[in-house]
């Protein structure tokens, strides 16, 4: 009744191929675009901030870049938290080298260098596909963790190994080190996540996309027709490793603070943000978004549910989520390989006849 | 000129002087090695019969050995209480492969049979989630502390020169020896083991001959399971019974890329040559880099091979037709 398109009609060519056609899915992103921008930091706790926006934001960006790569290309990678741990290190690096760069060029700065780095690991592909390209990607994982944790020039030389973001400011406001607010490091995260999303979908729905999809569906065909496989999937490599590397920047900068590259971006971070785009949606933007959340947010109520109501010990908690994990991305490939994503179109498509169904 | 003696003279020259030194470490890469192999042999199988690259055989290793553990000692399911009567090692080992093969069932089951002519990859991202399943779940039904493990595997040592060499390592090479004759026979030349490779050349032929595809998969998944026992009872015995042998499983991608991954002998040479491999350029090369090579040395090796041979030493050559 409320939502359907009759009466919005198409007049030119733009229109039709908006990113948006109908007009209350606009408001509804709108929407909820200014709730996160507006209301949340209204009412928003320190704790929910930093343990739960701020993550699912930065995974959100994570995701997309596996999404690129994974769901729209086609090409798995088990080595999103090595890329992770490249812009990091290289976010400061930079901060750390040139302190009178400004921060959002820092970002973008490490998301290219992470880029870099994605382009000789994707060189592989030409040649390999599937799980032989997964193993490709965890020998990028393992040997560029190894690297960030024994090459003391990464880390400065501190004696603890650890690397610690200096205090930064973007307009006046402080966004990382000990003294930034927590807000301001969400609404900066929000603007930034928004600005890369949509760019991500811009690219996405464009020729660059098609030609990633075209691979993806059927590699020799794609060929035969005209795409060149190798620069489309080096294309796919570095664009996904630049999403990747900027989130992984962000998380060092915007939420942890201060890192140990190794441990926090190790092999489990590369399978969760996997996790995400398995039940988010492959090949979805807005699946990657719900994907972090729901990766971010399962634990921590899991937690809440069987330690504080149910009375169980917090190792049991941990098992379980192992458990509740592993079945959610069997539940999801058997019975919905395009993850929730999917599921929120079907929905759509119901209440686009409700309440007279034909 | 200093940095290519530094990297290529000098532990060249270490190795000429200390030959004997050379050797152990050696013979230490190989034991690892077998243990590769053993993994990666259970890989291997999955993989010929279904097409399945099953991500969770190092989880079934663990799994199966947790379970052994906690027969053996009578450990209560759940509680971690030991009231049960305990089991004599061969009565366990028999009652967890009979677990082994329950969980084949269920796996076919539950995971398999729904996803049938699938994409390869979703059934991989399956076997992750399958991985995790049985991770957790292993921990919940046992505990999740470092458990000892000892079926009567006798340890010791004996010098041959001046060549220390363990008399467990010995056990575990003539066990995975064994393993492999007994999979060799029961693959050439049981009618069993012809349906195996019938299946594994073509699914959609072999069903039209009237070979029944879910019970192959049982049949296959509860061999994997009794490879994955031996696995974990070598592991186990050897360094205690914990969550790092999942990793294993991670380790045993690169020998399965070496060795190809249709090949049985392919997973035993490859396992034999990363053990060694690493063991070797952990050693001499590992403090010109501060060490610890051993974590990738391993998959860097299977990049190089992939550059140049994708189907590895002994796999088939993937063509590809229009």
């Amino acid at each position: 009744m409320f939502y359907r398109e009759s009466g919005q009609f198409k007049t030119s060519y733009q229109s039709d191929q908006a990113v948006f056609p109908i007009r209350q899915d606009l408001w509804c992103v709108v929407a909820f675009f200014l709730f996160a921008l507006v209301v949340i930091p209204y009412f928003g706790t320190e704790y929910f901030f930093q343990a739960i926006m701020i993550p699912v934001l930065i995974f959100s960006l994570a995701a997309i870049g596996l999404n690129l790569l994974t769901g729209y290309c086609g090409q798995l990678s088990l080595g999103t938290g090595g890329f992770m741990a490249v812009g990091a290190v290289a976010c400061y690096k930079l901060t750390t080298g040139f302190p009178e760069l400004p921060f959002i060029i820092t970002l973008l700065l490490s998301g290219l260098i992470t880029a870099g780095v994605g382009l000789l690991f994707g060189i592989p592909s030409l040649r390999i596909k599937g799980f032989y390209l997964a193993v490709a990607t965890l020998a990028a994982q393992f040997f560029l963790s190894w690297l960030f944790n024994k090459v003391a020039w990464f880390q400065n030389y501190t004696p603890s190994g650890t690397i610690t973001m200096p205090p930064r400011e973007v307009l006046g406001y402080a966004v990382t080190g000990p003294n930034a607010d927590a807000m301001h490091r969400y609404i900066f995260c929000l603007l930034f996540v928004i600005v890369l999303a949509m760019a991500a979908k811009n690219l996405v729905r464009g020729p660059i996309g098609r030609s990633w999809m075209a691979i993806r569906d059927m590699d020799i065909a794609a060929e035969l027709i005209g795409f060149r496989p190798f620069q489309t999937k080096l294309l796919a490599f570095s664009v996904s490793s630049f999403y990747v590397g900027i989130a992984g920047a962000m998380a060092l900068s915007l939420w942890l603070g201060s890192v140990e590259t190794a441990e926090a971006f190790d092999i489990n971070v590369s399978f969760q943000v996997l996790f995400m785009i398995i039940i988010g949606g492959l090949g979805s933007m807005m699946g990657s978004f719900v994907g972090a959340a729901f990766i971010i947010l399962a634990p921590i109520a899991l937690t809440n549910v069987m330690v504080s109501w149910l009375g169980m010990q917090a190792v049991t908690a941990k098992h379980f989520e192992f458990i509740f994990f592993g079945g959610m991305i069997i539940f999801f490939l058997v019975v919905e390989p395009h993850g929730i994503a999917r599921i929120w179109q079907l929905v759509k498509e119901k209440l686009r006849i409700w309440p007279l169904p034909y | 000129m200093e940095f290519i003696n530094l990297v290529l003279i000098g532990p060249i020259l270490e190795i000429a002087e200390y030959p004997a030194f050379f050797l152990e470490v050696v013979f230490g890469g190989l034991m690892s090695g077998v243990m590769y192999s053993l993994v990666a042999l259970g890989f291997v199988l999955i993989f010929k019969a279904s097409g399945v690259f099953n991500f969770a055989q190092g989880v079934f290793a663990l799994f199966a050995a947790l379970t052994l553990v906690g027969l053996m000692t009578g450990t209560m399911p759940f509680s971690l209480d030991k009231v049960l009567p305990e089991l004599p090692a061969w009565a366990a080992i028999i009652a967890t492969f009979i677990v082994m093969v329950g969980l084949a069932i269920a796996v076919e089951r539950i995971v398999l049979r729904p996803l049938v002519n699938q994409d390869h990859i979703i059934m991989f991202m399956s076997t992750i989630g399958l991985a995790f399943v049985l991770e957790g779940l292993g921990d919940t039904i046992w505990g999740s502390e470092v458990k000892a493990l000892d079926v009567g595997i006798p340890t010791g040592n004996f010098m041959i020169g001046e060549i220390q060499i363990q008399i467990f390592d010995l056990w575990a090479a003539g066990v995975a020896a064994f393993l492999v004759v007994v999979l060799a026979v029961f693959f050439q030349s049981t009618r069993t083991g012809r349906a195996l490779r019938a299946v594994a050349d073509d699914h959609q032929a072999a069903l039209s001959v009237g070979i029944p595809l879910k019970n192959i998969w049982i049949i296959v998944w509860s061999v994997a399971g009794l490879v994955a026992l031996v696995a974990g009872i070598m592991w186990g015995s050897k360094s205690g019974v914990q969550f790092s042998l999942s990793l294993i499983a991670l380790k045993a991608l690169p020998v399965l890329i070496l060795g190809g991954f249709t090949s049985v002998p392919g997973a035993i040479v490859g396992g034999l040559i990363i053990g060694v491999g690493e063991k070797v350029a952990e050693v001499y090369w590992g403090p010109l880099v501060n060490g610890a090579i051993e974590n990738w040395f391993a998959y860097v090796v299977a990049l190089v091979f992939l550059l140049f041979r994708p189907q590895g030493l002994f796999g088939d050559k993937i063509i590809e037709r229009v």
